[in-house]
């Protein structure tokens, strides 16, 4: 597993570029171009099970969520990050995508730190040492555990129709 | 304990008496806004449309504005796809190319009304907020749902004042003062947050002012960025025929909880630029003059209306802009494009050398119509520097106000508005 480190105010334009936006939608489409004016070795190297460790407001910007779904498709374990964007932060729950809210553990993390995640217990481990944060509201977790806002919305029509 | 804007707002809509800041509200917003991303938004639900149809026809307003007129075949088709979508659901809110920029539309249609929300799968909804309508920004796939269901949820945010006094300067625009608050606040300053404009000084912008100050609420991380109804909105959304009795008005409680104040004097504020390649690296104009510039940006939809065109037109009547500057003018729409013509300012920044582009949002997002090559800066009256943006990462953007880009575009290096005769 990798741990991918990148700093504050990464917004949505360097993790896809604004003049894809209405040619790419599917993961097949986005996935060579994401993080393409961020870190143009990402999408060649990265792996299912790596981690993002990231710095302040994560995914500010464009509402575009070309980010989000395409970190899900490649199988990024976390985003791991001292705080997030709001609208990243939702179109993530709505994809899926687990993000994980913790300062502590971002300061912490050195380049070659070992980086273990507990999502059910809130717990992420940077070099043997353990940080917590906070689990997520219930009408939200009701969301991931659907795997996702569509499939959810989905059910829930299905159910009215009943 | 008193109630802010947004905990007002949200606890009507989700049928409470109080909401806390934290608490989820489930809500039904009155609106939906999409734009060329509604074709890759209803490829996501197509058999669901299909079997339920659309929550209602007059819920969801989709704009055709981002990539217009169509730049290649795969743009053309993905329009025709949503022109089609529009017309087999009876959508009674769809405005096709050449109409204008979505949340200008949005504003100038009267589909963003006072107390009502307003979401959109466009980080720019926030721009609403002047019009006192809680308006945010959501991704595509929550538009896919929206359309489906009709219903969403939003955190309650936790608010903060911005209490404003005095009156703008002379060629001191209400970009100068949304980059100085954001200057201030920084690019995440105010993330998942409510943020309120209070005070004189808030009262004596123009509603054309607090939409290009709303529309960058985002850019502070803000979840909506509002101003609160007075005459001179009401007289704005009555000019263009808006029944009064269709919203109920909504504004914070005098002894509401906010987790922070900060007080701006207008009449303090000095022309500021955005440098590369943040919205937060605000620094006044007088420190970097002579930055040499390749092209200017007077328009979108935090700068594209007529008193930003009335603005830039004062200081280029007459005279030629820089042989070495190319000047691209995109107004907000059509509407603004008419009143413009009319007025004589398209005629005056034509001939003061602009290239007038199709209302819509062109060069902002690097898409078509005036990308930037390596090594070039422009200098722009839009809301984003970040690298890249305008096409190419070797490239830099540079964010000021109308009279700044016009002042500027005079001498092919940032220059102050106000030095200019």
């Amino acid at each position: 597993m990798k741990v991918w480190r990148y700093g504050d105010d990464v917004n949505t334009d360097m993790l896809f570029p604004g003049k894809y936006t209405y040619t790419c939608s599917t993961a097949d489409e986005i996935i060579p171009h994401l993080l393409e004016d961020l870190d143009g070795s990402f999408s060649g190297a990265v792996q299912a099970g790596d981690v993002l460790m990231v710095g302040r407001n994560f995914g500010c910007g464009s509402s575009r969520e070309q980010p989000a779904l395409g970190l899900k498709a490649v199988g990024i374990q976390a985003v791991v990050a001292e705080s997030f964007a709001r609208i990243f932060y939702r179109a993530a729950i709505n994809q899926g995508l687990v993000l994980v809210e913790c300062p502590d553990a971002v300061r912490a993390y050195k380049p070659g730190d070992t980086v273990e995640l507990d999502v059910e217990r809130g717990l992420v481990t940077v070099a043997g040492e353990v940080y917590t944060f906070p689990g997520l509201p219930p009408q939200i977790l009701a969301i991931r555990d659907a795997g996702g806002l569509l499939n959810y919305a989905k059910a829930k029509l299905a159910a009215r129709e009943g | 304990m008193g109630m802010t804007f947004a905990e007002r707002v949200l606890a009507r809509y989700a049928g409470k008496d109080v909401v806390v800041p934290g608490e989820i509200a489930v809500v039904r917003p009155d609106h939906l806004l999409t734009h060329d991303n509604t074709s890759a938004i209803i490829g996501k639900i197509a058999p669901e449309l299909e079997k339920y149809g659309v929550v209602s026809p007059s819920m969801p307003i989709v704009v055709l504005d981002h990539v217009t007129p169509a730049s290649d075949t795969k743009t053309a088709t993905g329009h025709k796809k949503v022109r089609d979508f529009a017309k087999q659901h009876g959508l009674k809110n769809f405005y096709d190319v050449g109409e204008g920029i979505c949340h200008q539309l949005v504003a100038e249609q009267g589909h963003a009304l006072p107390g009502t929300i307003v979401v959109g799968s466009d980080s720019h909804t926030c721009s609403y907020g002047a019009l006192g309508c809680f308006a945010t920004g959501v991704d595509r796939t929550e538009a896919a749902s929206l359309l489906l269901t009709g219903e969403t949820w939003l955190r309650v945010p936790r608010t903060i004042k911005i209490n404003l006094t005095g009156t703008l300067p002379h060629r001191v625009g209400a970009k100068d003062l949304v980059l100085t608050v954001i200057g201030a606040l920084g690019a995440d300053g105010a993330t998942y947050s409510a943020v309120e404009f209070h005070g004189p000084g808030a009262a004596s912008l123009s509603v054309e002012d607090r939409l290009t100050v709303a529309n960058m609420g985002i850019e502070m991380g803000a979840k909506i960025a509002v101003f609160q109804v007075d005459d001179k909105t009401r007289a704005w959304l009555a000019e263009r025929a808006v029944d009064p009795t269709a919203w109920q008005e909504a504004w914070a409680d005098e002894d509401a909880v906010y987790e922070r104040e900060l007080s701006f004097d207008l009449s303090a504020l000095v022309p500021v630029v955005a440098l590369p390649h943040a919205v937060d690296n605000v620094h006044p104009v007088s420190e970097h003059l002579g930055l040499e510039i390749h092209q200017v940006l007077l328009g979108t939809c935090t700068n594209g209306r007529l008193s930003d065109l009335r603005a830039a037109a004062e200081l280029l009547r007459g005279k030629r802009i820089a042989p070495s500057v190319r000047f691209l003018l995109l107004p907000a729409s059509r509407t603004v494009l008419k009143e413009a013509m009319a007025e004589g300012l398209i005629q005056d920044l034509v001939e003061a050398g602009a290239t007038l582009l199709p209302p819509g949002c062109g060069p902002c997002l690097g898409a078509h119509q005036g990308v930037l090559a390596p090594g070039e800066r422009a200098l722009s009256t839009s809301n984003r520097n970040f690298r890249g943006r305008m096409g190419t990462r070797e490239s830099e953007i540079v964010l000021g106000s109308p009279q700044t880009v016009a002042a500027s575009a005079l001498f092919g290096v940032i220059t102050d508005p106000r030095e200019v005769l």
